[in-house]
């Protein structure tokens, strides 16, 4: 059932939202202990919340477009007097003291927050192997990763914990894990989801975004928790875009160009490396079927969109190491107590970080540091400004773009965590779009030989969404 | 490619890093991070073939520019919940221990 047909049917007094509640508190409570997508289940919360709404409605209320939806939120989304860990023992037990501008939408829409879900620490990561709390394992098999940083929220997704999620993307973090757990993941335009209440990891970078079992109901929850809020000055002026209007209008006309450098191949020398050939494959097959209904495709070069990986590995880091600062036992979370101020920062963070944490954050320090600072940051933010040219360049073309969302499909736990290189190029193809800060979506499309699902990476021009989701929609009706 | 040896980071910058980040590490630790922050910045070494001399920085996708609220009064009085959240206050402050060394 959509969460359209499911609101609707919760507004119209057919159907409780408890029951909704109780359905998806039920499926958790048969599988979570095996998939680990929660930090926190907000059982009896999400109980009187259901009760609270079913009253409004029955007093002739209407709570809005998610009436008795549960949604699960990356646990990075500030939640008032909820705790709030990032997946970290930094700040194990802090409750923040006020709400994210998107979960402020979810309330005032008539959704019901069901749990706070497991990542990889402070978002860092491509696998939830990262988190303080124990792994996420992805629910279509227990000995893959779910991808990551929003692991939990696309394991939930996946597992039928809750029809809608949110996670945060900074590298692929929604995408990335919604093709290897198979469910459709949104990055929208970088401004288009206010940013207020996400834990920042890199703020040039950073946005929130939906995870759905359909390409409809995405656009619903993009629909609520998109638009402009004066409490993030890098939030668009505009007001939310209508794509669920949009829709049915398929992709007769589109032209849509096939990312040459991101699909790898003997054949193709300027790609990136590791396009496992069952997953271009599936990308072949998805543009054929565009073709098919209608649309001109053809192959698109974006060059420098093979150098996103080294300059995001700068960029984010440096971005990070001034962001996690804050983390110093002084204001919130862990305090590890020294004879002094320094040495008490130094054992807070020591025992408060992971492994992975203090990488990135070294890694920023040092590309941010005296003598470094033009030949590691300064150089990638030009890099970035090349990789937007090239995509200006490529739309003057094509409408839309299309490439895997990511290299492989899921892999085996423990198979990267002990070479970050390795892990950091599950991002090499989702990337991109964060520095350009385009939007770009992950549609699940059949499998690969294991027979774990493939996602297609479709990707617009900025605040074109409706258009990308256009395609999205045409793309999941023709999916194997 | 992971040796400490690698000429792009020594064992010496990574520990002044993380001295600069308040991160202490371990003789093992330093020499595992080490070997993996060189083969972050290897694979950076792409980079260096490309011209971007002319080329201006990019710091944010979309910069907007004079960014001002309304300028409405309100009374957001969260300094009780602020300080509940803290590891330690004192007199509706934070408490730390003494910054130069000695106790007060």
């Amino acid at each position: 059932m959509s969460v359209r047909s499911t609101a609707a049917a919760v507004r119209a007094g057919e159907r409780s939202a408890l029951s909704v509640v109780e359905e998806h508190l039920a499926a958790i409570d048969a599988h979570e202990d095996e998939i680990h997508a929660f930090n926190l289940v907000l059982a009896d919360e999400s109980l009187a919340r259901a009760e609270e709404l079913d009253r409004r409605i029955a007093d002739g209320g209407d709570p809005g477009p998610l009436a008795g939806v549960p949604v699960a939120l990356k646990d990075n989304l500030c939640t008032r007097g909820i705790d709030t860990t990032c997946g970290s023992r930094i700040l194990e037990g802090w409750r923040p003291p006020y709400d994210a501008t998107a979960v402020e939408r979810l309330a005032e829409a008539g959704a019901v927050v069901i749990g706070k879900t497991n990542c990889d620490e402070f978002a860092m990561g491509s696998s939830t192997e990262n988190s303080a709390f124990g792994p996420t394992l992805n629910p279509l098999d227990t000995s893959r990763v779910p991808g990551g940083s929003s692991g939990g929220s696309a394991a939930a997704v996946a597992a039928g914990f809750a029809p809608l999620a949110l996670g945060s993307d900074t590298g692929g973090s929604i995408r990335q894990p919604a093709a290897l757990c198979g469910t459709v993941g949104v990055k929208p335009t970088y401004g288009r989801v206010s940013r207020y209440g996400l834990v920042a990891f890199g703020s040039s970078l950073d946005q929130i975004g939906p995870f759905a079992a359909t390409v409809e109901d995405a656009a619903l929850l993009l629909e609520v928790i998109g638009g402009h809020d004066p409490r993030d000055s890098t939030s668009i002026p505009e007001a939310s875009p209508d794509l669920l209007g949009v829709l049915g209008q398929g992709v007769e006309g589109l032209r849509i160009g096939i990312i040459t450098e991101l699909m790898g191949g003997p054949d193709r020398a300027a790609s990136v490396e590791g396009i496992a050939d069952d997953v271009r494959a599936r990308v072949e097959q998805a543009a054929e079927a565009l073709a098919t209904a209608g649309a001109t495709v053809e192959h698109a070069s974006v060059p420098s969109t093979i150098y996103g990986l080294s300059a995001y590995y700068l960029i984010a880091p440096a971005e990070a190491s001034s962001n996690l600062a804050r983390f110093d036992g002084v204001r919130f979370g862990l305090r590890v107590d020294g004879d002094t101020a320094p040495e008490m920062n130094t054992a807070t963070r020591t025992a408060g970080f992971g492994d992975e944490v203090k990488r990135r954050i070294m890694l920023g320090t040092y590309a941010l540091s005296a003598g470094y600072y033009d030949a590691y940051y300064g150089r990638s933010q030009k890099v970035r400004t090349l990789i937007q040219r090239d995509f200006a360049r490529a739309y003057e073309t094509f409408d839309l773009l299309l490439s895997p969302t990511a290299p492989t499909t899921a892999f085996p736990v423990g198979e990267r965590t002990d070479d970050p290189m390795m892990m950091y190029l599950a991002d090499v193809c989702t990337i991109p779009s964060n520095l350009a800060g385009h939007p770009s979506m992950s549609v699940p499309f059949g499998t690969g030989d294991d027979g774990l699902p493939v996602g297609v990476q479709v990707l617009a021009p900025a605040l074109d969404e409706a258009t990308m989701f256009r395609a999205a929609a045409v793309l999941e009706g023709a999916a194997p | 490619m992971t040796s400490p040896e690698n000429p792009r980071l020594s064992r010496e910058d990574v520990a002044h890093v993380a001295d600069l980040a308040r991160l202490a590490l371990t003789d093992d630790e330093l020499d595992a991070f080490t070997g993996q922050l060189a083969d972050v910045l290897d694979h950076a070494a792409d980079l260096d073939a490309l011209d971007l001399d002319d080329v201006p920085p990019m710091a944010n996708p979309f910069p907007l520019v004079n960014v001002l609220r309304a300028d409405e009064p309100g009374n957001d009085d969260v300094r009780a919940e602020v300080l509940a959240a803290a590891p330690s206050v004192e007199d509706g402050r934070f408490r730390v221990p003494p910054v130069l060394g000695e106790a007060p």
